[in-house]
Formats: C-alpha cells, sequence, structure tokens
C-alpha cells in the first residue's frame, strides 16, 4: 500500500484498484476545530478534481477534491457523530472516503510524502 | 451637642474582597440577565383577555388551528422593557464608543438625521399611498438620486437595493441583461482580485457566473498585467473594491477599466468603502460602470443593529438602461412620477425587473440626504479627508509596535491593517480582539482580509475626535505588548465581560437554538 498526495492537501492510499481518501494533517491544523464532515454515498463517481466531500471548520466550509477519478465504496459514517477525528486523526481514522480507483495512471501525477513535506515547508 | 443618631457614620472605604459572590449574580450595574423565558411563566400574562371574546367558532383555519399552548412566556411592560434594557447595557454601539471594524464604517448617526426621518410627511406613509399625495417623499428620493449621480459622476441610479450585497446583485444582474441584448450571453466569467469584498465573488457565482481570482502584488493592489492577461471574449466584468480592502486606493482603475471596456467586459466596482474618496473621487470619471453606495456607512444611516441597510446602484450610460423598476421621474412640471411595470411603457423596456416590492429604504433615504445636505459638497470632501487622516493617524501610530504589511505601500485610505507577525508562539489575534472586550472595545475586523496572515483590521471613521483615537491606540498597544511578550492572561481574555471566552467549536458542533422549560425536560426523561 503506498500514500499519495495533492496540492490541494488530500491524501490517498492505494491497496490495488481501492483508495482511501482523506485531508492532510497539515490542513486540519490550518481549518481549526471541525465540526461537519459531509461523506459522499456509495456508488457516487468522480472525475479527478471534482467536489467529493465537504468539510465544515468554526472558520470555513472547504471542499474536498477527489485525488483520482473512481467511484465511491463507502463514506466514513463515524465522521457524522465525530467530525472530530479529522482534528485528531486526520490521516488515519479521519478519513473521508473510499472509492475504486477508474485509472491508476492519474497516481502518477501527485506526490509522494517526501514531496508533499516539501510543498507544505514552502507555504 | 445634639446627636443626629440615624446611624450614618461616615469612613474612609476598606478594601475587601472584590471577587465575593453576590446573592443575585449581579456585579452592581453589570446585571446576570435570565433568558426571556425564564423571566415570564408561561402560566401567566401581562395583559388580561376576555376569554368571552375568543372567536372559538366560526374561524375558518380548519385543522390548522391551535389546539395547545404555545408556550410563550406571560410578562407585564415593565418586565418586558426592562429585560431588553438590560440586555442593551451588555451590548457594545456607535453611542457608546469608537467602532473599530475594518470596512464597516461604523461612523456617528447624527441626530439630525433621526429628527428628518420621523417627520410625519415622511414617516407615517404607505409605499402605495397615491403618487399626488406623497410628492415631498417621492422629491427626496429624487433628490437624493440627484446627489448619488453627482458625486459618483454616474449617468443614473437604481434607488431600491436594500443593502451592500443586494445592490452587487443589482450591479450584476444589469450586466447580464446588458449582454443578453448583445447577444453575448456567453459571457461567463467574472474576474475578482483578491482584495475585493468577499460578498464579490458571492454575488457573481449567485448570478450564475463562474468566478476566477486575479493575484495581489506584493504592495497591496491588483495585478494589472495578471488582469490583462486573463481578458477575454469570455469576460462578462471584473468586480474590484476600491479603495480595497487592505485599505489602499487602486491607483491602476482607470487602465483596469480601459482593458475590461477593450474586450467588452463591464467595470462593477463595490462601492463599500466610497467614505474615503467621496468628494474627491468621482468613480464615473474611472470608467466604472455600476457601483452600489452603502448608505449605512458614507452616508451616515445607522447600521450594525440599529439598521436597515440600503445600497442604492449608480450605473453607466451603458447599463442604467437595464436598472430595476420603480424609480422616480421629475417632470418639467415638477410633478414627480413613479416609473413602474404600467407606467414604464416604452422609456424602459429593458429593465431586468425589481429587486424589491417597493421604492427602497424610505427612512434612510431622508437620513442619508439629511446627512449630505448637512455637509454639502465641501464638507462630504472633508469627511473623506478626515476619514484618511484618522486612519493613517491608526496606521503610523501602531506600526511600531503591530506588523503593517502594506505600511510601505504608502499612505492608507480609510482603514489600517496589521498582521500577527512578531507575537509569542501561540499567541493570535483571536487573543487580542477578546483582550480588546476587556479594554471596552468592539474587536476590530479580524482574519480579514484573506491575504495578510492574522489580519487586523481598523477603521477610525472621520467622526472619532484625537482624543478618542489616542485612547484605542493606547488600548491596542498595550494589548500589542502583551501578545508579543506572551503574556498567558491574554490566553483566557475576556476577564470582564458578561461572559468569558466562548467554546464556538461546541457551540457549532452542538448548537442549542431552542429553549426547552427544564422541568418539562426533566419530566420527559
Amino acid at each position: 500500500m503506498s500514500r499519495y498526495f495533492t496540492e490541494d492537501h488530500e491524501w490517498v492510499d492505494v491497496d490495488g484498484d481501492t483508495g482511501t481518501v482523506g485531508i492532510t494533517d497539515y490542513a486540519q491544523g490550518q481549518l481549526g476545530d471541525i465540526v461537519f464532515v459531509d461523506v459522499p454515498d456509495e456508488g457516487k463517481t468522480f472525475a479527478k478534481g471534482d467536489d467529493a466531500a465537504v468539510v465544515e471548520s468554526v472558520k470555513a466550509a472547504s471542499d474536498i477534491y477527489a485525488p483520482v477519478s473512481g467511484s465511491v465504496i463507502e463514506g466514513n459514517a463515524a465522521l457524522g457523530d465525530t467530525p472530530g477525528l479529522v482534528n485528531e486523526d486526520a490521516e488515519g481514522e479521519g478519513w473521508m472516503f473510499r472509492l475504486t480507483l477508474s485509472d491508476p495512471g492519474e497516481l502518477d501525477g501527485l506526490m509522494d510524502e517526501a514531496a508533499y513535506e516539501a510543498f507544505v515547508a514552502k507555504l | 451637642m445634639s446627636i443626629n443618631q440615624s446611624g450614618w457614620r461616615p469612613e474612609a472605604p476598606q478594601t475587601g474582597n472584590a471577587d465575593a459572590p453576590t446573592f443575585t449574580g449581579n456585579r452592581a450595574l453589570m446585571l446576570e440577565e435570565p433568558l426571556i423565558f425564564e423571566i415570564g411563566s408561561t402560566e401567566t400574562t401581562g395583559v388580561d383577555f376576555d376569554d368571552s371574546g375568543a372567536p372559538a367558532q366560526g374561524h375558518k383555519l380548519g385543522n390548522l388551528v391551535r389546539t395547545a399552548p404555545i408556550g410563550l412566556p406571560g410578562l407585564s411592560e415593565p418586565e418586558a422593557v426592562r429585560h431588553y434594557t438590560r440586555l442593551s447595557r451588555q451590548n457594545y454601539a456607535i453611542d457608546l464608543g469608537l467602532f473599530p471594524l475594518g470596512s464597516c464604517t461604523m461612523k456617528h448617526n447624527p441626530r439630525l438625521n433621526e429628527k428628518v426621518a420621523r417627520l410625519p410627511g415622511f414617516a407615517d406613509i404607505h409605499p402605495l399611498a397615491p403618487v399626488d399625495t406623497v410628492q415631498g417623499a417621492l422629491g427626496v428620493i429624487n433628490e437624493l438620486a440627484f446627489w448619488l449621480i453627482g458625486l459618483t459622476g454616474m449617468y443614473g441610479v437604481a434607488m431600491s437595493p436594500k443593502a451592500g450585497a443586494h445592490g452587487e446583485l443589482c450591479g450584476i444582474l444589469c450586466i447580464k441583461a446588458a449582454l443578453e441584448k448583445r447577444g453575448e450571453g456567453h459571457r461567463k466569467v467574472v474576474l475578482v482580485p483578491e482584495s475585493a469584498h468577499g460578498t464579490n465573488p458571492a454575488t457573481a457565482a449567485f448570478a450564475g457566473f463562474t468566478v476566477e481570482d486575479i493575484p495581489a502584488t506584493a504592495e497591496g493592489r491588483v495585478d494589472l498585467a495578471a488582469l490583462k492577461a486573463r481578458l477575454g471574449q469570455d469576460v462578462a466584468a471584473v468586480m474590484i473594491t476600491n479603495p480595497n480592502t487592505c485599505g489602499l486606493f487602486e491607483r491602476d482603475m482607470k487602465a483596469i477599466s480601459d482593458a475590461v471596456h477593450a474586450v467588452g467586459g463591464y467595470v462593477y466596482c463595490d462601492g463599500a468603502n466610497f467614505n474615503a474618496i467621496v468628494g474627491r473621487v468621482r468613480p464615473g470619471d474611472l470608467g466604472v460602470d455600476a457601483m452600489h453606495i452603502n448608505l449605512h456607512k458614507t452616508f451616515s444611516t445607522p447600521h450594525g443593529g440599529g439598521g436597515p441597510g440600503s445600497g442604492p446602484v449608480v450605473l453607466s450610460e451603458a447599463l442604467a438602461p437595464f436598472g430595476p423598476l420603480p424609480f422616480t421621474a421629475r417632470y418639467e412640471d415638477g410633478h414627480i412620477r413613479l416609473i413602474e411595470e404600467e407606467t414604464a411603457g416604452e422609456d424602459h423596456p429593458d429593465s431586468f425587473g425589481r429587486m424589491t416590492a417597493f421604492h427602497g429604504q424610505m427612512g434612510m433615504f431622508t437620513r442619508a440626504l439629511a446627512y449630505i445636505l448637512s455637509h454639502g459638497a465641501d464638507g462630504l470632501k472633508q469627511v473623506a479627508e478626515d476619514a484618511v487622516l484618522n486612519a493613517n493617524y491608526m496606521l503610523r501610530s501602531l506600526d511600531d509596535v503591530l506588523d503593517a504589511p502594506f505600511g510601505p505601500s504608502g499612505p492608507c485610505m480609510h482603514e489600517a491593517l496589521f498582521s500577527d507577525e512578531g507575537f509569542a508562539e501561540g499567541f493570535t489575534t483571536l487573543d487580542v480582539a477578546k483582550a480588546l472586550i476587556d479594554e471596552g472595545y468592539h474587536p476590530m475586523t479580524m482574519y480579514f482580509p484573506l491575504v495578510v496572515h492574522g489580519a487586523m483590521l481598523v477603521e477610525p471613521t472621520e467622526t472619532e475626535s484625537k482624543a478618542a483615537l489616542d485612547q484605542f491606540i493606547g488600548a491596542l498597544r498595550s494589548v500589542a505588548a502583551r501578545a508579543k511578550t506572551g503574556d498567558e492572561s491574554l490566553k483566557t481574555a475576556p476577564h470582564f465581560a458578561p461572559r468569558r471566552r466562548l467554546d464556538e467549536t461546541l457551540a457549532a458542533r452542538k448548537p442549542v437554538l431552542v429553549w426547552s422549560d427544564p422541568a418539562l425536560a426533566q419530566a420527559a426523561e
């Protein structure tokens, strides 16, 4: 399994043709306390870059973009009652949705962890 | 000697325990006011109704008639008056002190305006009154329209929009109608610089346009080269706030307008900050096609709880034919007519429609015209000059303790912008804002504009004296110094407000929006 990052601060863990998507720890730190997460329903399909989920913090509502194209297997239901999971464990328990990748080739355009760290360091 | 034995024995006050609780929870004039539901009983009423008068029979509500009590608290008149008066004492208002909210122009509301607005001929009329019976009121609208056109150098004005963002929508709908008339409804892009008000992109999106950002230069103004590079046949309009939210005048405004017009687009100017340039700059001379004017900012009508707002939109010759109905027109015989759908006829066939049911905010029109006429053209020019002078005094009195990112860009206009650069680790703009509450001030605008980290935007307005400015500067200097040295007590401010720092996260995650009777809630469990 390997993890990829976008410049919009989403991460995607890829295992075979299944991807798990969330936002990075850096992103949750910038947003502040998250009060609501709207995750997509099973079966929804996204093209890369589509609005896929919404996080609301006390500060702002932000769209989460699909880092790769695919169709949703499940949204993280736990976030409905405990949106704070994103603050506590953004890159683990705070995942947002899983999807079946329709074009694994898109992963080539994403960053690995070291590249993302370097990207964030420049912000 | 004869001795007064009343028991009164004057002596010097002792210092005691200042934190000792009181029986009521009140702290002298700082009152611990319960909710209105907790004062009045739902079983009592302040007014005696005659039960026999209730229309038990013959109503036409069908199954919609209420069968259970609504549960409103019953209060006597003095109880109700005292409740709201007590609450008002926990509030902050322009009548209590300097109100530094940047971009909001919280200036004094002259009492002369209020006197004029309360004249029965203005205050006690109905919008459907026959026009022959309300010529004076229509004359006020017409006269104010004349002044707004003159002060902005524009061609026409739509008076009916009810606030700034409503005015933006009016202007954008004029642009949309003009494009469709030209057969260029395919133009879908509205360009919005980073230094514009947040309502601008919202307005454009609401009207069905696609919003694209234009970056700012390092000195806080629109990047003209980037704007020009993006212009094309798909661009409907540019929305620019001038003076902008960094408190700076967009010096390239004429060049921007010329470039936008050259590709067939329109220029919308957010005039919320017109206070800084009224009487000195006419937006019409800068190529603006539409601009809203916040009467509740520049022209001193009350807002921030005392509203309502009012946002007339001045229009260029290109856009005026598309402006909304109704509007007033003075005929050669001095008679003023109201141009509406039935009467517009062939005179105004391209109007995009109506923004409001009636003429607009009449109560604000009377106040704004009273303000304009009491100042005169020369007085309004001085308004702008004094507003800019006060803001620059604020900027230069604080830029040694607070980072002023655009301080080197030259004089500011109506407001001074600072960042959180230099605060001790873990100390934020929010801490400074909360501490200002302890100092007895409403906090400044914070975290806006977005282009500055931890932004603090301070707009003193021209109605503050130097003494009032100096006191606020002293307070902000003191708080800023605490933020820089890392004074831990700042993290828990406010300490002296009726409530301490609120848990905004809990309030957003588990908002309590409806009062429920604790006794009933307990019974239900």
